[in-house]
Parts: structure tokens; sequence; C-alpha cells
């Protein structure tokens, strides 16, 4: 075959187009082929349906103290802020590296809680209990003053044990440290004095 | 294609047999090229046993994880049991268990070593070079298969390490957060995310590895081994052809790895049945509690064979970043300064200096410690290109290579104890120092690597018959 295309030295070119054509007609065919398999990849019908909102009852919540609620499988803490821990809060904005949520616009911090404490009312902050950084579940340090891992002037806070990213109790993140945003507050409304909805807030 | 080879009416059953299968498989013909007539250099010396014993685990973590997957349930809510299952009350379940997940540090022992072997005999230098990029590709796919095997019993430290390795991904600007929630398949770690690391696990990695490891073969065979003196014994052939300083892998070679599979055993055996957690090193302590998607444990860390390229992920901060911008520029400064090159490569040099500077200003440091993480497998690649040495094997090179490659190791070494430790100031410093070695190493080695007075290469190898 190819000593004859050697002898007469022509190459019938039509014939190669046509090979050319259905290359790409089978690399088409192909990348078609792959879509039902990497979109098989995406979260379930199931899983997305997962992501509903869940009510919390902060009733029991005494000052100091922390809940967690599981939203969209992930922990969603709810912080009673004691006032003096209150009153630390604007102190450190010199240690933060976005002591106004400003870095993400809309993505880290919703509108209404815009404000020092992070949170709709000053006492109860609500974030997702998830590290900026990598995802790892900070531990809490409510503790103030020295201890291992943490600056000897820790106003307490969380500490993620991954990779030492520290955050302070409005959940933002100190500076010099891998996680590069504050904790996310989730979107969340207040049903009643006592009753949190976590997932959805008033759209008017 | 071979003539059809009739064979005397004579012979005996066992060669008919033979000849028959040979005529429609080349069974001898294989066994020839790769065994009986493949010639290894004679001068190999303890280093040359590492490659044998890694095909031996290979064999090893298949048969054992045939046996895992008839009673292992890939399932959230049932996967920490099943495994707890498997080590009480499967019959001899645990040693099966216990010979699988020992097997797996050995395996990375065994690959370390061997790719030492490689560096400092030169082995990845022309024409070999294809041989050691399927060896990484071989390090690559090992390093996705032990991560994915290590979600599978569900504990605390494979829930969060899969946690913490998955966001790597959505660090990558733009595709990021998409890519991470296209490999979780949920918007967490969860039930969809083991059952897919299963699946790869179990068959995808496994048939990429094995198909990589026969094209590692192929290409070695092709090539030739080569020897701790660097010497092409190729070069020097007898009157038949064959190498002088060659001889049959088998026997010689078959018979020397026997006895290296059974020192290996009975190593691996000791460890399996008196030490298979290795202090928490082959198996981490909080792995034997179940995953809480709640609660990180205190103190996380990868197992001991993804330490170092862990430590390169957790040095990279907003104050080493400052450092490698100016890496870069100085790198620029020089190119410009001291290289032969025409005034348009100098331009595109300083250009693309300025752009990864202003990347490097403008892209999270978190982007970056992953981009130094993969870096650091990803330059392995590139060392047949890097190695700019007159000579290949470190026997012929000047003294000072000889201990910066004993710095290398202990470098090595040292940030490979630090990616088991938790975080401080000081084991912050040293990280990054030992980031900045790593890839020094490996970036200026064109240059360093032909600096000194190299000692002359002896045309046969060395060998004293024993």
């Amino acid at each position: 075959m190819s000593e004859a295309i050697a002898e007469s030295g022509a190459i019938d070119s039509s014939k190669r187009t046509w090979l050319i054509a259905s290359g790409c007609a089978g690399a088409v065919g192909g990348i078609a082929a792959a879509v039902p398999f990497v979109s098989s990849f995406q979260p379930s019908e199931k899983a997305k349906a997962a992501g509903a909102a869940v009510e919390a009852d902060i009733s029991a919540l005494k000052p100091g103290e922390k809940m967690t609620v599981e939203w969209r499988g992930k922990p969603v803490w709810i912080v009673r802020r004691t006032p003096e821990q209150l009153a630390a809060l604007p102190k450190l904005d010199g240690q933060l590296a976005d002591p106004e949520s400003l870095r993400k616009p809309g993505e880290q911090t919703p509108k209404y809680a815009m404000n020092v404490g992070r949170s709709i009312k000053p006492e109860y902050f609500v974030t997702v209990g998830i590290c900026t950084h990598l995802g790892c579940s900070p531990n809490d340090k409510f503790q103030t003053g020295p201890q291992s891992s943490l600056p000897d002037d820790w106003q307490g806070g969380f500490f993620c044990p991954c990779h030492g990213s520290t955050f302070d109790l409005a959940g933002r993140v100190y500076k010099n440290k891998p996680a590069p945003d504050n904790l996310e507050v989730p979107p969340h409304m207040y049903l009643s004095d006592t009753k949190l909805l976590i997932g959805e807030d008033k759209k008017a | 294609m071979a003539e059809f080879h009739e064979i005397s009416p004579n012979a005996s059953l066992g060669e008919k047999t033979l000849n028959w299968v040979d005529n429609r498989f080349p069974l001898s013909k294989l066994f020839k090229e790769h065994m009986s007539e493949y010639y290894a250099p004679k001068n190999f010396n303890i280093w040359y046993i590492f490659g044998s014993l890694s095909l031996l685990v290979l064999v090893i973590q298949i048969v054992t994880g045939i046996f895992l997957v008839m009673h292992y349930k890939p399932d959230a809510a049932l996967a920490f049991a099943s495994v707890e299952y498997i080590m009480r009350d499967v019959p001899w379940g645990w040693l099966i268990r216990y010979m699988h997940s020992t097997g797996a540090s050995a395996f990375f022992v065994l690959v370390y070593l061997h790719m030492f072997r490689g560096l400092m005999y030169g082995s990845y230098r022309k024409p070999r070079e294809l041989v050691w990029l399927f060896g990484c590709g071989i390090f690559l796919a090992l390093m996705a298969e032990a991560f994915m095997g290590y979600l599978l019993p569900w504990g605390q430290m494979s829930y969060w390490g899969a946690q913490v390795i998955v966001n790597l991904f959505s660090a990558i600007p733009f595709i990021g957060p998409d890519l991470a929630l296209l490999i979780r398949g949920d918007f967490v770690v969860g039930d969809a995310t083991l059952n897919r690391f299963f699946s790869f696990h179990v068959i995808a990695v496994p048939l990429v590895l094995l198909g990589l490891v026969v094209a590692h073969i192929i290409a070695l065979h092709e090539v030739g081994s080569n020897n701790p003196d660097g010497v092409e014994i190729k070069a020097t052939k007898d009157a038949n052809g064959k190498p002088l300083d060659g001889i049959p892998f088998h026997p010689y070679y078959s018979v020397h790895d026997i006895f290296g599979v059974s020192v290996f055993l009975f190593v691996f055996s000791a460890i399996v049945f008196f030490a298979p957690e290795m202090g928490g090193y082959f198996l981490e302590y909080n792995n034997f509690i179940p995953a809480d998607p709640f609660q990180t444990p205190l103190h996380i860390a990868p197992v001991w064979y993804f330490t170092p390229f862990y430590t390169l992920l957790r040095a990279v901060t907003t104050e080493l970043m400052y450092v490698l911008q100016a890496c870069v520029a100085v790198g620029a400064v020089l190119a410009v300064v001291k290289g032969k090159l025409p005034m348009v490569f100098k331009a595109g040099i300083v250009g693309a200096a300025v752009v990864i500077i202003a990347m490097m200003h403008s892209i999270d440091p978190k982007f970056w410690g992953v981009v130094a993480m993969g870096g650091g497998v990803v330059i392995l690649f590139f060392l047949p290109w890097l190695d700019n040495s007159p000579v290949k094997s470190i026997r012929y090179r000047p003294d000072w290579h000889k201990y910066l490659y004993a710095l290398f190791v202990v470098n090595f070494l040292v940030i490979g104890y630090l990616g088991t430790q938790p975080v401080s100031d000081i084991a912050g410093r040293i990280s990054q120092a030992g980031t900045l070695f790593y890839f020094g190493f490996f970036l200026l080695m064109p240059w360093w690597s032909r600096l000194g007075t190299f000692k002359p290469v002896p045309s046969r190898v060395t060998f004293t018959p024993h």
C-alpha cells in the first residue's frame, strides 16, 4: 500500500480530507459521550435537596456558651457573647486581616451582619464553623490570656488545628495566617426571640 | 511475525506443548527478552533491589485488596464498622487488613529509596528519561491511590484529611470551588465522596498504575539498566553482541532478588505482626475514632509519606510570598545581566517575571501553597533536563556534590518530620527554609550540577568478583 503510493508519488488528498473530517466527527462524538460521565460527578438531586434551612432554639444558650447545629452537612455555630467579649472586639482591628469584611463583598458576610460583631443581634454570633483555609473545623479558645499555639494577649476566639489560623469572636481572621477570609456568616433570620432560622433570610 | 516452527515428532510432551504455544504466542521470546537474555550490569549493589521489591508490594496490595473488598462496605454509615468487622470478626481479617495498611507504607519506603537510587546514579539521564517519567507517573498514581484509600476506613483522619486535600483544589482561582464540588459530589465530604473514592481506589487508579508499571519496565528493558558507575554496558560488547559487563537477569538477578525478597519479608512480617500502627505513623490513632463532621481532631497530620509535601503547603504564608517574589525578581535580573540571550528573550523573561510577581501579589498565599505542594512532586518530572552534570553517577562527581545530596536527604527528612508536627513559630521558620532549599536544589541544579572537578569515568564498570 505505502509502496504503491511511493511508486506513483501521488497522494489522494480528497481521501485525506475525509480522514480528517471523520477524525473530527469521532472526536466530537467522544467528547459528547464524556458529558454524562463527567456530569455524574456533580452533587445528586438528593444532595442538593439536603440543603434546606434549619431551625435552632437558642433559649437555653447562656452567655459565653456555644451551640452547634447542622446545615448542609456543615457545623453552624451560635455563640452567645458576653459584654466583655463584645467590648474586646473593636480593639482587635489592627491585628486582623480584614476587620470590616470587605475582601469578598456579599460572600462571607450578609449585608445585615456588616457590623462590628458580624451579627444581627450583637450578643448572638452565627457562623459556619469551617475554616476558610482548607475546611477544617476550628476549636473553641474562649479562655483569654497566654496558652499554647496562641499569642500572649489572646482575647478569646477560635483556633484551627490544621494550619494554625486564628479567628476572633466575630470570626474575623488574624493577619499573617493561612486562612484568607473571615469565617462565613450563613444567611439567617430570627423567627422569634429564641428561634433562629439558618439557611434563609428575609429577601424583601 | 515468526515462521511456523515444526518440532521433531520424538520431542517430549513439554517441548511439544511449548512449541505449540510459541507458534501462537511469543512466550519463549518474551521470556528471553525480559528474563534469560535481558543483560543487566553485573555491578548492581543493594540499591538495585527496591524496584523488584516495589513490584512485590504491588502484588501484595492487589491480593490483600481483593480480599478486603469482599467484606468492606463503601457507605458512610457502615464503612467504619465494616473495617472493625474485618479486624474482629472476619477469620484472619486482621492480618489481611494489616498487610494492606503496612503494605501502603512499605510501598512508599521502597519507592522513595528507589527514586533516591535514581538520583544518586543519574538513572534518569539520556537515554532513560522516559523510564524516569513513567516512574514519576507511578509515584503520582501511588499518591492518589494512597490518599483515596485512606478515606475508606471513614475515621476522623480519613475524613478531615480528605476534607483538607479536596479543599486544596478550591484554592485554584475561578474554577476551584466548582472543581472541589465535582470531586466531592456534595457540599461537604460525605457518602458520595466515599463511594467515588472507593471506585477510584479499587479499579480506576490500579488500572492506571499497572499500565504505568508495564510501560516503566518496557522502557527500562528497551534502554537497559543503569548501574552504580553510570557506565553504558552496551558500549562494550563481546563477539556475540552481548555486553561484556552484563549478566542475564535470569538466573543471576532473579535468584539475587529472591534473597532480597526473603530479607524484606522478614522485616515486613515483623511490622505486620508486632507494630502495624508503627506508633501512629502507619495508622494514625485518631483514625480509630469514627468520622465526625463537626469536630476536627486537635492535631491533624497526613500519613508520614505525604508529610514532606504537606510541609511545602504549610510553609507558604504571606511572608514567604515576599521572599519568593524577591527570588523571581533576582532570577530575572540575573538572566538579563548574566544570560547570553538575545534581547527578545531577555525582554520576555522580564515580562514573565513581572506577570508572575503581580500574580503572586494578587492571589492568596493559600493558592501558592497548593502550587508549592504540587510543584514539589511535578518538579521531579523535570529532573532529566535539570541535571547538567558531565557524569551520571555520584561516584565520579565532586565530593561537595555528595554533601549536597546528603543535605537534600536530611532536609527531606526534616520537612517530613515537621509535617507531622503541630504548627509553631520555630517549626514554621524551619519549614520555610526547608521549602526554599528543596526548590533551590532542583531549580538551581542546571548551574550547580556543572560546577566542580569531576573524576574520570572508567570505560568498564568497577566490579570485584566475590
